[in-house]
């Protein structure tokens, strides 16, 4: 497929499913009165759904997406493999340790922003630890050991938090949160997520070339000119600011940065820059699709996002296995 | 005028020197066979003279702003990987990406050195086959279109005749010499003795990082340097089709 017909497309996808998450949803509003409304003509109730419930859970969705898709298939190019996922240098398990610690210390009750600025700290803090161990003449295989070993110690200290949760509502409170979810967030996040978001896929876009060049091994993309340790601290800064904002509002939601990039290398020719932005746009339909299936499948029972994006994402990952198994063999 | 000039170029593992000062300059025009047996630095000495690993003495390459290097020689690695399933044309284009201004986008003059390239390694057919489906041999010429597609003045391969088929280990060998009466230049590892005293202008034949003898084939591989350095028993043959080298037997 042309990248022009796949980005068109794609972004109506999109589109379409943007509109959708504004439409559809536990108050019925018809689609006019919803035009109206966020045009500021309509009934004070509509635009108070639309524009303080709906507009800032599907900016999120869009935009967690997107940052997801994105990382996925940075990360994935730069590492070589179909197997890598934005969440494997450590970035979203110690923003989650760290809203885990803002919701048991109760600090996330005084003030709602408390959290996800946790959640950016320790993001924050990970990518320092993960830049000391496998700074700029690090190879590959260091950031993958390095990324394992933060993950696992920030799975192990969210573990001994929910362990010494003295009681049971702060444990189930926590364990809500890390399944991932878009709902019941303001303008407030949309605003703390999207300037650091932005960065990050602004750090992102510019590696498309050095990823092209990966395709024939670190060596050869080196002697083309590319510059491999600036590439490499490129890919870390964006990937922490995106993931890291994405996880700071929205928790964790896994699959997507692993299963969109796997979708659409077919769709590109394999260009690993061309599957930059085809990711981020895939990234931002597919959480978008799987926010409305939240709410359309069970709306009285609060499906969490994360649940619906790895019961999909899961199978799905299996079938591309299953597809690609003799390639992989 | 020299496309590569190293001095005293030295490559250390611990305290051991794997390249211990080599000297030496390639010029236009000329294809210089790297010989030597395994484990003797040939595939440090040229990662070094790109400024790929850390080194002492110096290297005309290895001082280039990596743009410049890139404009100057293209590096096909012993190790030939493909990551993605891409297609041969679109891999084959991945050589003009130094030459590219900004971004990933083709200009004419791109598309023309792509063509030329898989012309010249006799791809044209499979262009639009996707790289990582073809055999071995078949992603080799590929990978080595790649490099031709560089257009540099000056090509490094590490074992490109490697895992070849006999034919194509002649027709790729060659497309140097093709190459150097182009007046380009060409630097290439290579295992097998014969192909390089057929097809080299020039050998250069390296033992334990040590620079033992640079010069045309018929001064290189003496029985003498053979014996030194390979612990080979062998032949060069003068015939009616130019030079055979064979190697006898073993040396105890």
């Amino acid at each position: 497929m042309s990248p022009r017909i796949l980005a068109a497309l794609l972004s109506l996808l999109v589109l379409a499913l943007f509109a959708a998450s504004m439409f559809l949803g536990h108050a019925a509003i018809g689609p006019m009165d919803a035009l109206r409304a966020l045009a500021g003509q309509g009934e004070e109730l509509t635009t108070l759904i639309l524009t303080q419930i709906r507009l800032p859970r599907a900016l999120l969705a869009a935009m967690v997406g997107a940052s997801l898709g994105l990382s996925g298939a940075a990360m994935q190019g730069y590492l070589r493999n179909p197997l890598a996922e934005p969440g494997l240098i450590g970035v979203s398990g110690s923003a989650a340790l760290g809203a885990v610690i803002a919701l048991q210390t109760g600090l996330a009750a005084g003030f709602a922003l408390v959290l996800p600025l946790m959640a950016l700290g320790f993001a924050f803090a990970a990518v320092l630890l993960i830049l000391a161990l496998a700074g700029p003449r690090g190879s590959s295989l260091t950031l993958i050991l390095a990324g394992i070993a933060i993950s696992a110690l920030a799975g192990a200290f969210t573990a001994l938090v929910l362990n010494l949760s003295p009681n049971p509502y702060a444990a189930s409170e926590i364990m809500f949160w890390m399944m991932g979810s878009v709902a019941d967030r303001s303008m407030a996040h949309v605003a703390l997520a999207a300037p650091l978001m932005l960065l990050g896929w602004a750090a992102l876009f510019t590696l498309g070339r050095g990823l092209d060049a990966l395709t024939l091994g670190e060596d050869a993309a080196q002697a083309m000119g590319i510059p491999l340790s600036r590439l490499r601290l490129t890919l870390l800064a964006g990937t922490a600011a995106a993931v890291g904002a994405a996880t700071a509002v929205a928790g964790a939601v896994g699959f997507v940065g692993l299963i969109v990039p796997h979708i659409l290398r077919p769709l590109t020719g394999a260009r690993p820059s061309t599957l930059l932005w085809a990711s981020a746009l895939g990234g931002a339909a597919m959480v978008l699709a799987a926010d409305l299936a939240v709410r359309l499948i069970l709306p009285d029972r609060d499906l969490k996002l994360g649940v619906v994006m790895a019961l999909i994402g899961a199978p799905l990952f299996l079938h591309l296995i299953y597809k690609t198994r003799r390639e992989m063999a | 005028m020299t496309l590569l000039t190293l001095r005293a170029l030295t490559v250390r593992r611990g305290d051991r020197p794997v390249v211990n000062r080599v000297s030496f300059s390639i010029g236009p025009g000329e294809c210089v066979g790297l010989i030597g047996p395994n484990g003797a630095g040939k595939t440090t000495l040229m990662r070094a003279a790109l400024g790929l690993l850390a080194h002492q003495g110096r290297s005309s390459l290895a001082e280039m702003p990596a743009r410049d290097r890139a404009a100057t020689a293209a590096w096909l690695p012993q190790k030939r990987e493909i990551a993605w399933p891409v297609t041969v044309e679109a891999l084959v284009a991945l050589g003009r990406l130094p030459h590219l201004p900004r971004g990933t986008r083709l200009r004419d003059a791109d598309r023309t050195a792509v063509e030329a390239a898989l012309t010249r390694m006799g791809l044209t057919a499979f262009r639009d086959r996707l790289a990582t489906e073809l055999s071995g041999g078949e992603q080799a010429r590929v990978l080595i279109a790649r490099a031709l597609a560089q257009e540099t003045p000056l090509l490094m391969a590490d074992e490109p005749s490697a895992g070849l088929d006999p034919a194509a280990q002649i027709a790729t060998l060659r497309v140097f010499r093709q190459l150097t009466r182009e007046g380009r230049a060409v630097l290439a590892s290579l295992h097998d003795l014969n192909l390089a005293a057929r097809y080299c202008t020039r050998l250069i034949l390296l033992g334990d990082g040590l620079l033992v003898a640079d010069g045309p084939p018929a001064d290189v591989l003496t029985a003498e340097n053979i014996a030194r350095v390979f612990h080979l028993e062998a032949r060069m043959i003068n015939t009616d089709h130019g030079p055979l080298f064979q190697p006898l037997d073993v040396l105890p």
